[in-house]
Parts: C-alpha cells; sequence; structure tokens
C-alpha cells in the first residue's frame, strides 16, 4: 500500500477541519445576498415586501415578469434583467430560507 | 492524474470525517480570526454576515466612534426634515451578535506578520483583515482648505458635526443669500450626493427665504442622474439652483475661508454659506497599511476583494476602487456580504465563486419626489463592470405618482439597510 507522506495528510486534515469549521455557512448564490439590503427579513411596516418564507417559485416567478417588463416596476426591471433564468432560480430558493 | 489525485483526497477527507469528531473541529474553528477594520456599511455588515455564516470564526470589529453616523439621508438633516440622531447607530447588536467591538483606531498593519495594531498599544493577529475605513477629506488638495477653513465653510461630508454646521448656516443666512455648493472630480464618496444636497437645500430654501439661490460650481461636465436632478430643478424649483460646469468654468482651484469666497479659473464667487465638498482618498489606515496605491485608492481583486498589494488583506466600500461600482453605503453594504462569504470560502480552502452585485441609490429631490439607479455588477478583465442590458435610471417622464412612490421607497430602503448594517 502507498504511504501518503506527512505533509499531504496534513493539509488533507486541515483543509478538512477549515470545511467543517465552515459548514454551518449557506452560502448564497452570486447576487442573492444583495436583496437584503433592501427586502427586510420581518416585517417593519415598510412599502419594500419580505421575501422571506414566500414560496420560491413565486418569487421566480415575480422576477421574471419583472425583467420582461410584464410586470411594472421602480428599480427590480432594471436588476432582473442582470440574472438569467438559472441565477434567478437560485436565488429565489435561497432568499426565501435566509436568516433560517 | 489529477483527477485520480483529487478522488483519492476525497476518500482521505471521508476517512478523516470520521475520525474527526466535534471537539477537533471546535478547536480548528476557533484558530480562524478575522479583524474588520471600520464599521460603516461595508465593514459592520461584513462582520456580522462573518459571525452569522460561521460563528465560531473569531472576528473582531475596530471603530472608534461608539456610535455611527450615517451619511445616506444626511442633506434632509441640512434642511431640516430629519435630526442627525436619526442618522446615528451603535454597535450594541453588533457585539451581541458575538463580534467582539474593539472600540480604537487601527494605527498599524503588518502584513507579512498579519498583525494589526490598536490605538491602544494592543496587537491583533488575524489570518484575514478586512479595510473598510471609508474616505479621508484631502486637507491638501484644494489651496485654502484645511480642518480650520471647514469650521467656516463645512463640507458636510462626513456626517456628524459638520452636518449640524452647515445647517445652522442656513438657518442664520438671510433671505437672498446664496449658497455656494463646490462638487470635486471623480472619484469621490457617493456621485449624486452634491446634487441631491443642492435640492433638498432648495427645498428648504423656497419654503423659508425664499428669494435665495444655490450655485453648483462642478469639477466636472457631466453628473449622475443629471436630466432626473435637472428636471426636477425646473419643476420644483424654478430659477433657483444654477450649475456651472467644468467647461463654464466650474472647476474651484482654492477657496478663502476669511471671506467664504470661491476662486475658479476665471472667476470669484462669495458665498453666504459656502459648502466645500473636496477631493478625497482612501482613509489613513489604508494608506499606512500599503493597501492605497499612487492614486489614494485601494485596487482590490473582483473576486474576494483582495488588496492587490498586500496579501490576505481584503479592502471594501467608499476606499476601494470597485471598477463601475459607485462608492455608496448600499454598494458597500453589498461588498461587505460577498466578501464575508469569499472569506468563509477562502478561510474553508474553497475558491470563491465570482460575486454577482447590485447598487440600488435613491435621490430625494424633495420630501415626496424620489429617483433612482441601479446597476447589476460582476468581475470583468478583473474589476467590476455592469452587466449589459441591466441597470437604469427611474424614466425622465415618471408622474409625481412615482417620484412619491420612489421617496417612500428610499425610506424604507434606508430603514432595512440600516438595519442589517447595525441591527
Amino acid at each position: 500500500m502507498r504511504h501518503w507522506p506527512r505533509a499531504v495528510l496534513a493539509a488533507a486534515l486541515a483543509s478538512f477541519l477549515a470545511l467543517a469549521s465552515a459548514a454551518d455557512a449557506a452560502q448564497p448564490p452570486p447576487g442573492a445576498s444583495s436583496c437584503s439590503g433592501c427586502h427586510g427579513t420581518v416585517p417593519n411596516g415598510t412599502p419594500i415586501p419580505v421575501l422571506r418564507g414566500r414560496p420560491a417559485h413565486d418569487i421566480a416567478g415575480l422576477m421574471r415578469e419583472f425583467r420582461s417588463g410584464a410586470r411594472p416596476a421602480t428599480v427590480m426591471g432594471s436588476i432582473a434583467k442582470g440574472f438569467n433564468d438559472r441565477d434567478i432560480d437560485a436565488i429565489s430558493q435561497w432568499v426565501v430560507g435566509q436568516g433560517q | 492524474m489529477r483527477k485520480h489525485l483529487s478522488a483519492r483526497r476525497r476518500t482521505l477527507l471521508k476517512l478523516t470525517a470520521a475520525a474527526a469528531l466535534a471537539p477537533t473541529v471546535v478547536r480548528a474553528q476557533g484558530a480562524a480570526k478575522v479583524v474588520v477594520v471600520g464599521g460603516g456599511f461595508g465593514g459592520a455588515v461584513c462582520a456580522r454576515t462573518l459571525k452569522t455564516m460561521a460563528p465560531a470564526i473569531g472576528v473582531t470589529l475596530v471603530e472608534p466612534n461608539k456610535t455611527y453616523t450615517a451619511c445616506p439621508f444626511s442633506n434632509e438633516v441640512i434642511a431640516g426634515l430629519r435630526e442627525l440622531k436619526q442618522q446615528e447607530f451603535s454597535y450594541e447588536a453588533i457585539a451581541r451578535n458575538g463580534v467582539t467591538v474593539a472600540a480604537t483606531t487601527a494605527t498599524a498593519v503588518d502584513s507579512a506578520a498579519k498583525i494589526v495594531t490598536l490605538g491602544d498599544g494592543s496587537k491583533l493577529s488575524y489570518d484575514r483583515l478586512v479595510i473598510a475605513p471609508g474616505i479621508d477629506l484631502d486637507w491638501k488638495a484644494l489651496p485654502g482648505y484645511d480642518e480650520a477653513a471647514a469650521e467656516k465653510m463645512p463640507h458636510a461630508w462626513k456626517a456628524g458635526p459638520q452636518t449640524a454646521l452647515l445647517r445652522r448656516q442656513l438657518e442664520a443666512m438671510e433671505d437672498g443669500g446664496v449658497v455656494v455648493i463646490s462638487v470635486p472630480a471623480a472619484p469621490y464618496r457617493c456621485p449624486p450626493a452634491p446634487y441631491e444636497r443642492a435640492s433638498q437645500i432648495a427645498w428648504y430654501l423656497k419654503a423659508k427665504k425664499p428669494r435665495s439661490k444655490v450655485l453648483l460650481l462642478d469639477a466636472k461636465d457631466s453628473f449622475s442622474q443629471q436630466r432626473l436632478f435637472q428636471a426636477a430643478w425646473t419643476k420644483l424649483y424654478p430659477g433657483m439652483i444654477e450649475w456651472v460646469p467644468l467647461s463654464q468654468g466650474g472647476n474651484v482651484t482654492s477657496v478663502d475661508p476669511a471671506t467664504r469666497t470661491f476662486n475658479t479659473d476665471f472667476d470669484k464667487h462669495k458665498a453666504d454659506v459656502a459648502n466645500v465638498v473636496p477631493p478625497q482618498k482612501a482613509a489613513a489606515i489604508a494608506q499606512t497599511a500599503g493597501v492605497a496605491d499612487r492614486t489614494g485608492w485601494c485596487p482590490v481583486s473582483s473576486i474576494a476583494f483582495e488588496s492587490e498589494l498586500q496579501p490576505s488583506i481584503h479592502v471594501l466600500g467608499d476606499a476601494a476602487l470597485m471598477g463601475a461600482m459607485p462608492k455608496a453605503a448600499f454598494s458597500a453594504n453589498a461588498q461587505g456580504k460577498a466578501c464575508a462569504a469569499a472569506i468563509v470560502d477562502l478561510l474553508a480552502g474553497r475558491t470563491p465563486a465570482e460575486p454577482r452585485l447590485v447598487s440600488a441609490c435613491y435621490n430625494l429631490a424633495a420630501p415626496d419626489y424620489g429617483f433612482s439607479i441601479v446597476g447589476v455588477y460582476r468581475p470583468e478583465k478583473g474589476q467590476f463592470l455592469e452587466v449589459p442590458g441591466a441597470g437604469g435610471t427611474s424614466p425622465i417622464d415618471g408622474d409625481s405618482a412615482l417620484r412619491a412612490q420612489e421617496a417612500r421607497y428610499a425610506e424604507a430602503g434606508f430603514r432595512v439597510l440600516t438595519a442589517e448594517t447595525f441591527g
């Protein structure tokens, strides 16, 4: 049996431990962490809706309507145009569960 | 070969996983240390997000001020529409999140030894350092304008006592006075803010001192959301705001605080209230740490905001060169969260994903008259560039209902942004 050099073993162990240390981190897909700059996670009486807890497919559907212009918007049309369908689905999945 | 090795390595990782139980993991977690210098919209949210994403990382936020005074909406304070108190946010919630708040300055960085020296002489070691100190006003860039001159001709470009001073001067001005605002060449903190400020001051003057005027002396020939601002000025404040661009002699070459005079290439403008927005650079610690280049700003990679000049240091917000992204609170907040995610990846030995960032910026030309500019950014040739086809401004022909709606969104956005950043 081939023996792994000690350095390789140590590096593997270190990288595993580092991975484990961040295991609780839910990495947002690209673009998703910007949403919470405007959309709060708890209702606070503002006109900008909370996304957390809503069905992901609703958010994705709204984003597609903003992007196509089918749904009028102030800023969301311009923002949604920066994302493709795969981005939108990933972001929608993430934001509805954010902070949980 | 490479594939084979990585497969072997994965097997090894699984074996290691079985052997390494919780106590070992906890010890490893405790080892990772991140120091964040600067508790503004970028630094504070980066510290909070790190702690939320990976609670075991030791996070220290170095910030000398007990409260943060926010710049967004501070133009409304100048116009008497808000109180400075409403701009103030404490670091208590961030401390409750488990971030260690060191209420002192950072005075030196040894990037080779990975040590930050604090104002009280103590030293902090780090695995990753985040520098998010914002701007310093460049007191040497405009002849006649220094810290003493700012008491006569306030800048009000860092919210706080200067904001209150400019407001008092406006309140003390007699009807028929001239308010002069000088605007530097780009880059500077918050590109549209001088023009929002001119609008807010005109709102106050129209109500209280209607014979007065606002004169903008600009070192540029165009500005952010120019058509929207100019349409608002025509509609709301006809004849009250005059904008002098660079090509018409707007560039201010020196000031005389004793007489509140702005000197341009061909002219002198004496003000009753003088607001100098001076040239700026990344704050002192960025210069000290060696992360700023000859421009005075900090070049960073567009993947994890890592300094291009020093290893293991990330630079965020107004201090950094972020390509097409504006120097603004919302941008810094978006960068802070993305940087936290990237640091978690880097500490775990993973390559951070390419970020996509959104910037949203509202301007209020009057309390019920708002408009916005948004951009979506991604790394392109080493810097953040706008995603083609996305982004844009409010429509130029928007009706008053739309402007009122965007004014409400602006206020709501500020509440959410500050709550996310400071708790």
